[in-house]
């Protein structure tokens, strides 16, 4: 018996995967559960399990080809049999091109009798003129106008047999309407709107790079995320004096004591998520004209491997101790470096925490990981003459001073709320000093 | 080609038919020596004598019920109803009788029968010479119902419906009997009732229509492809059965409908046109299935203002198409 075999649905906000390699060739027959193919989400990449033991038939989805999940992405035959289908009713249709000649149809004849013999009757010419009268449709068809964002049946249909993204077109319909028409310019340009023809600006010289599937991940969620989210942004500035001394002072006493590594991420991770429980429309979403305010404080950190930028996720941040959170961190951390990262290492993110500053820069502004309300990245830490006032007196003294720049959807967020968050994670951080005891 | 107006391809289709077949015989309501209040028939009782085209008296029941009794005694009676507006009285020999009389009789009696109907309006014709009636023969299983358009159409599937060993209406737009001329082949021929035609190939949206309203959705058509929106027009020609794999494909293939009537919409050939649409071609829509017709209301008016604001006319129809093109 012949059957389908579909892209599985691997979790929440993953809608399309980009197929990496067949691990078997067509006419090779593999058992139930072994790997059958790779795929790539944006968030991880896996194995897809040969759902039945067989025979593969025929790949309809080939490599580098970006498929919705569900998709069927091949055929395979478990050798047994199974009651014949019926073949589908092909219909007789009539070709357009059969239609008759003009003559055939024929032509009207002016000032024609077109009463009895009698001829009592009159003409109602065709060139009649008439009151401009709206077209009388019947009653249904007018109160049918098109949801500004909805999409036709052929659309939906020809979207998903082509792997269109509708949210990349742009409408030429009624209100931007998707047309089908659109769909099949876009089919016709070769699967994005954006023609992917070399710009003429581009001389023989430049070279051109093919960007790879996470690449083109990345990009495809970046362009989402800057189109859907109005993005708001807001920067403070942190006194991390306290927090320095205390890193270097107790970095060796820590792992030795707990076992891990201290760095400055798990310090803000955990000074973060407290302010995300006081704050909880920082860690929330827009969905469908609703705000979702999560109860789950799962923070992602963004993380640069070698293949390009990853968000694994630690998951309920703000109930985790500070040594917790270093030993998640690192297996999490270590995971995306090396790419293994399962499932739940990508999935369930509610806020995401950007640690920009190791790369030594000190303002940023990040595109926030869609569907999230909000970013914040921890810039880099530096010496700075900083005016220091005491007793009411100013004095100026060197202080390690860091930025923390956070970026929000502003349909959730507004600039007061975005500036109390901010203040939160400032006076946590601030509060830090050689004599705290973090564990 | 000779080219020949609706009303002369009936008359020249009925003598040929007569001429080929001695068993059909004409009758009606001034069919004979006034030769039909249209002149269809004109010079026919000269031809075939009284025993084949017979004068009847005004009584429509009467017509069609003697044109069953003939039909089911050896004989292929055409009848004519002088308006569609005179035929309730008809109905209970059509819709009650005709239709049934092959499964009625477990097959072994037909009733071999054409009725032909003038209809529709335009035609300052008022209330009682206006009506479209097409919609209660079509509701009916074991009659079949034509509507032809052109003269080449008319001759076509008169032929098969005098042929056909079942009950046929034949319903000819009074409108279309002088005002459309077109080429009709001398040679016999016959058009298989339940087949439609696209009369103009398009891409962008298809007009499903039939009768008087084929011609002015051309004409509305031709207007719309000078503001280029290219315009299928699918003639439905039979109205029952209709062909239902010839517009879920063209309806499929343009992904929009417009179903253009001079009926009142509601239930009526437009309400099945869109229900088959919907049925099968639900997937390949691209955008709401639209219908074009007169107001729900009991008559045709007689005032020329208030019949052509009644009547879809070529301009209506461009504004309906330009609305369900431009979506």
């Amino acid at each position: 018996m012949s059957f389908q075999v579909e892209l599985p649905h691997v979790g929440e906000s993953v809608t399309e995967a980009v197929i990496g390699k067949w691990l078997i060739s067509p006419g090779d027959k593999i058992e139930k559960y072994d790997p059958l193919v790779e795929v790539i989400t944006d968030k991880v990449n896996m194995d897809v399990p040969s759902p039945a033991t067989g025979t593969l038939t025929k790949i309809l989805a080939e490599e580098g080809e970006t498929v919705p999940m569900g998709a069927v992405i091949a055929e395979m035959d478990t050798g047994e049999e199974s009651a014949p289908v019926a073949a589908p009713d092909s219909g007789t249709v009539q070709a357009a091109s059969s239609s008759p000649s003009a003559s055939r149809i024929g032509t009207l004849v002016q000032g024609a009798n077109v009463g009895p013999t009698g001829g009592e009757f009159l003409d109602t010419s065709l060139s009649t003129s008439e009151p401009e009268a709206a077209p009388q449709t019947a009653a249904s068809s007018s109160t049918s106008s098109p949801r500004q964002k909805g999409f036709s049946p052929v659309v939906t249909r020809l979207a998903a047999q082509h792997d269109i993204d509708l949210n990349s077109l742009v409408g030429t319909g009624l209100g931007g309407r998707v047309t089908k028409k659109d769909v099949m310019t876009a089919v016709e340009a070769g699967g994005s709107a954006v023609s992917s023809a070399p710009d003429a600006n581009d001389s023989r010289e430049d070279e051109i790079i093919d960007p790879t599937p996470i690449r083109r991940m990345i990009a495809d969620h970046m362009v989402k995320s800057m189109s859907e989210i109005p993005h708001a942004w807001s920067a403070i500035e942190v006194d991390v004096t306290g927090m320095v001394e205390w890193r270097s002072a107790n970095k060796e006493s820590f792992q030795q004591q707990h076992g891990v590594r201290i760095t400055y991420l798990p310090i803000a991770l955990e000074v973060v998520a407290n302010a995300l429980r006081k704050h909880p429309r920082l860690n929330s979403r827009w969905s469908d004209g609703k705000i979702v305010l999560k109860k789950a404080v799962n923070v992602g950190v963004a993380v640069a491997a070698s293949e390009g930028l990853v968000v694994p996720v630690v998951h309920g941040a703000a109930d985790a101790t500070l040594v917790e959170l270093a030993g998640m961190l690192d297996g999490v951390v270590n995971r995306a470096r090396s790419g293994s990262m399962t499932i739940e290492d990508v999935q369930g993110g509610t806020f995401t925490l950007n640690n920009t500053g190791s790369l030594g820069s000190v303002w940023g502004g990040a595109i926030i990981n869609h569907p999230q309300a909000a970013i914040l990245t921890t810039e880099a830490i530096v010496k700075r003459p900083v005016v220091i006032t005491e007793n009411g007196s100013d004095s100026v003294v060197v202080r390690s001073m860091m930025n923390i720049c956070l970026s929000f959807d502003h349909r959730i967020i507004d600039g007061a709320e975005a500036s109390e968050f901010l203040q939160s994670v400032k006076s946590g951080l601030e509060a830090i000093s050689l004599d705290s005891d973090l564990k | 080609m000779p080219e020949q107006t609706v009303i002369e391809a009936v008359r020249a289709t009925m003598q040929a038919e007569m001429r080929r077949d001695d068993s059909i015989i004409l009758l009606g309501e001034d069919v004979g020596s006034r030769g039909g209040v249209f002149l269809a028939s004109d010079g026919l009782i000269d031809e075939f004598g009284e025993d084949r085209v017979i004068d009847t008296p005004l009584a429509e029941s009467s017509i069609c019920g003697v044109a069953i009794g003939a039909a089911v005694n050896g004989l292929r009676p055409i009848a004519e109803i002088q308006f569609a507006d005179f035929m309730w009285p008809a109905i209970n020999q059509l819709v009650g009788e005709a239709s049934k009389v092959r499964y009625g009789t477990n097959g072994v009696k037909t009733a071999p029968m054409t009725v032909r109907v003038p209809y529709g309006g335009g035609v300052r014709g008022g209330l009682y010479h206006s009506q479209s009636i097409e919609v209660l023969f079509a509701h009916t299983p074991g009659l079949s119902v034509v509507a032809p358009a052109t003269p080449y159409d008319a001759k076509g599937l008169l032929a098969s419906a005098i042929r056909s060993e079942d009950p046929v209406i034949v319903l000819e737009h009074k409108r279309t009997y002088r005002l459309v001329k077109g080429d009709v082949p001398d040679e016999d021929y016959t058009i298989p009732i339940g087949k439609a035609e696209i009369k103009r190939p398009g891409t962008d949206l298809t007009i499903f229509t039939y009768g008087l309203m084929l011609h002015y959705a051309l004409q509305a058509a031709e207007m719309a492809s000078a503001n280029g929106i290219d315009v299928e027009v699918l003639d439905l020609r039979t109205l029952r059965p209709l062909d239902e794999d010839a517009i879920a494909e063209s309806a499929s293939r343009t992904g929009k409908a417009l179903i253009v009537q001079e009926d009142t919409p509601a239930v009526s050939i437009s309400s099945e046109v869109a229900a088959i649409i919907g049925e099968r071609c639900f997937f390949d829509l691209d955008g709401p299935i639209t219908r074009l017709g007169p107001p729900e209301i009991p008559p045709m008016p007689f005032s020329p203002i208030q019949e052509a604001a009644f009547m879809p006319s070529p301009e209506k129809i461009l504004a309906a198409i330009t609305k369900l093109a431009e979506l």
